[in-house]
């Protein structure tokens, strides 16, 4: 196997506050490949958001890195400089955000934000520049590009503007994605049509896809592989389909069991009992042991097994067999 | 069955132009959009009534509608057999608003921060002057919530525990109709699981009636008796949850199933939907689906199809015959 663009070893993330330090990412690891989509799925606070803004150098202070590598094609980033970062961003790796208004610039026509991403990351001209942004807004599907490049952010409906967002994130050609619930804010008909698009991109270039949902659906579709993520640790990382059909953390197997997709025809919904516990509140052992139906006393004592990036599926000590799934 | 809930050709024009100094100066006609346009549906007592559509399509505004936060500019809501925007009879109207509850999508901005939630639950008792001792105590219990956090304020609680506030507010004053707009979408999975098995069993517990509002298809056939879908504005289909999942006969209507994720979808290439849903204050002629429909004819451009009976479901689209061929070959292949 060729080497990953992204490598991430046991990334930790702190936040260091007034009653203590909070851990929103703690020792995760998961390769990317190239032309691989890898679904990073949970609930809100399970740090899927934190673990994408850790790896592009996003994190807002006092969050920082305080543990752990990343690695993009071999090259350690997690600990270059600011100027360096900023290079590295829109150049090697591109961001896709959840919500396409507030991520142009609503005074700047969207051809000059094209131009000037490429004019600071690639060496060409001006009008080479411009030629090329009406290729990207081709690519990413919009009608009539070469006209509609000088229009401004509020001309362009909710999906359209996703997809000038996506030109935007392509258009220096990075080797690394990363979308972070780049469909949530989209009708169905227009999810469907951005998710096409970036598994098409995503073929097509080689790109690396590190796609942020909490759709369970969106990752049965789009992804290659999967990562769950639970109260910022890594709860189980397979392939789609061993994840969604055979779960094997009790969690993802509750988290696939209460869609109302998976128990199609049931009257009741199978349900998680409680929430997550909030970052300051974590319980001794594994985290998920308070909601857990098979927690025994090492779940309470010591935390669940660390995933590796390469081999092992979940991060617990009882984890479900196949013959156990009851959906 | 009794129904319930009556609506009648239901239409909600908005007018959207420009200040009129603006107009002049520009020389532009007045903007109306349609925001509903000529619905018609009953809601049985009981059941659960579900509409879905895309972001535009009018289903938030007859839920407005249907619990008198709009008036409607033409057509009629009949709940219990009282039009609340032509009911004269104080009393009367009186009856049937304490009979209509709603919960909103939005569990953090529907509570007021700054009330204790024994307050919040018991307002709408106590605004009609109700005894509302140990009233919010008992609602607590019954969604799932501890009596003491009767004393405790909206912020202290998870988005999930606060739409079970929302739920035990909308029970208080014991109301035969809730309207729920997205009550679900800003929860998390396993809450929305959480939530929605509570809402089923209030509902057999108490011999509620649901409008249920929401642009989650799954959602709306776990939860649903009968489904109406909505495109810009106008009932395209209205069918029972398999009826509609299993065979759609309205285009839109299989566009939009064809188009939701599926879980067992690994690697499925979609055929992704063409073009967007058209401006509402210019709607194209005819069908509003017929730029974006495979089968158009030209009289789908010309003529406005009604409702009708297709094969155990109501469809309006002229040629509902040719989709439901055509949705059985697609299942075949």
């Amino acid at each position: 196997m060729s080497e990953p663009v992204l490598s991430v070893r046991n990334l930790v993330v702190e936040i260091p506050t007034r009653t203590g330090v909070l851990r929103p990412v703690d020792k995760v690891s998961y390769d990317i490949s190239a032309g691989e989509i890898l679904g990073v799925v949970g609930e809100s606070g399970a740090g899927k958001s934190m673990t994408g803004n850790a790896v592009i150098g996003l994190l807002d202070p006092p969050a920082r890195i305080s543990g752990g590598e990343i690695l993009l094609k071999g090259q350690r980033i997690d600990n270059l400089g600011r100027e360096d970062l900023r290079k590295l961003r829109g150049k090697e790796i591109g961001m896709v955000f959840q919500d396409p208004l507030t991520s142009l610039n609503p005074l700047l026509r969207i051809g000059d934000q094209l131009t000037e991403t490429m004019l600071a990351h690639l060496d060409i001209t001006q009008d080479e520049a411009r030629g090329r942004a009406i290729a990207a807004l081709d690519e990413v599907g919009i009608p009539a590009a070469a006209s509609r490049i000088d229009s401004y952010p509020h001309e362009f409906s909710g999906g359209m503007r996703q997809r000038v967002v996506i030109a935007l994130a392509l258009c220096a050609e990075p080797s690394l994605i990363i979308a972070d619930e780049p469909t949530t804010a989209l009708d169905v008909s227009v999810q469907a049509q951005i998710i096409a698009l970036l598994k098409r991109l995503c073929r097509d270039r080689g790109t690396a896809v590190m796609l942020v949902t909490h759709d369970m659906g969106v990752i049965a579709e789009a992804c290659d592989r999967v990562a769950v993520m639970y109260a910022g640790r890594l709860a189980e990382l397979g392939t789609v389909r061993d994840v969604v059909q055979r779960p094997r953390h009790p969690y993802t197997d509750g988290l696939m069991g209460s869609t109302p997709l998976a128990s199609r025809g049931q009257r009741r919904l199978r349900q998680i009992p409680g929430s997550m516990p909030r970052l300051g509140k974590l319980p001794d052992g594994c985290a998920f042991h308070p909601r857990c139906p098979k927690a025994e006393a090492r779940c309470r004592a010591e935390p669940g097994p660390t995933l590796e990036a390469d081999h092992g599926r979940a991060a617990c000590w009882f984890p479900v067999e196949a013959a156990e799934v009851v959906s | 069955m009794k129904a319930l809930v009556s609506v009648r050709n239901l239409t909600r024009i908005f007018d959207v132009s420009k200040p009129w100094l603006n107009r002049m100066i520009e020389r532009k006609p007045k903007a109306m959009l349609t925001a509903v346009s000529d619905v018609s549906f009953d809601i049985p007592e009981r059941e659960v009534y579900a509409l879905v559509g895309e972001s535009g399509s009018g289903k938030s505004t007859i839920g407005k509608m249907v619990v008198g936060l709009l008036t409607p500019s033409e057509g009629t809501v009949e709940i219990a057999g009282v039009d609340l925007a032509r009911e004269t009879d104080a009393d009367k109207i009186e009856t049937v608003r304490s009979d209509i509850q709603m919960i909103f999508q939005d569990p953090f901005a529907s509570l007021n921060p700054r009330w204790k939630v024994r307050d919040i639950i018991a307002e709408p008792v106590a605004a009609r002057g109700g005894d509302t001792a140990g009233l919010s105590e008992k609602l607590l219990e019954q969604v799932g919530l501890a009596a003491e956090d009767a004393g405790k304020f909206p912020h202290e609680f998870s988005g999930g525990q606060r739409q079970r506030i929302c739920i035990a507010r909308a029970l208080a004053s014991e109301p035969k109709l809730i309207v729920c707009d997205e009550p679900t979408s800003a929860l998390d999975v396993s809450v929305q699981a959480q939530v929605l098995n509570l809402m089923s069993d209030l509902k057999d517990e108490f011999g509620l009636t649901y409008l249920f509002i929401s642009h989650d298809l799954t959602v709306v056939r776990h939860m649903a008796d009968k489904i109406g879908v909505l495109y810009l504005g106008r009932l395209v289909e209205e069918a029972d949850p398999t009826t509609l999942f299993e065979r759609p006969a309205h285009p839109y209507s299989q566009m939009l199933l064809a188009a939701a994720p599926k879980m067992d979808g690994f690697g499925r290439e979609v055929v992704p939907p063409k073009g967007e849903i058209p401006d509402p204050i210019n709607p194209p002629p005819g069908c509003a689906f017929n730029p974006r429909c495979p089968l158009a004819i030209p009289l789908c451009r010309q003529e406005r199809p009604e409702l009708r009976d297709v094969d155990g479901a109501r469809v309006a689209c002229h040629r509902a015959e040719e989709a439901l061929a055509r949705g059985r070959d697609a299942n075949d292949a």
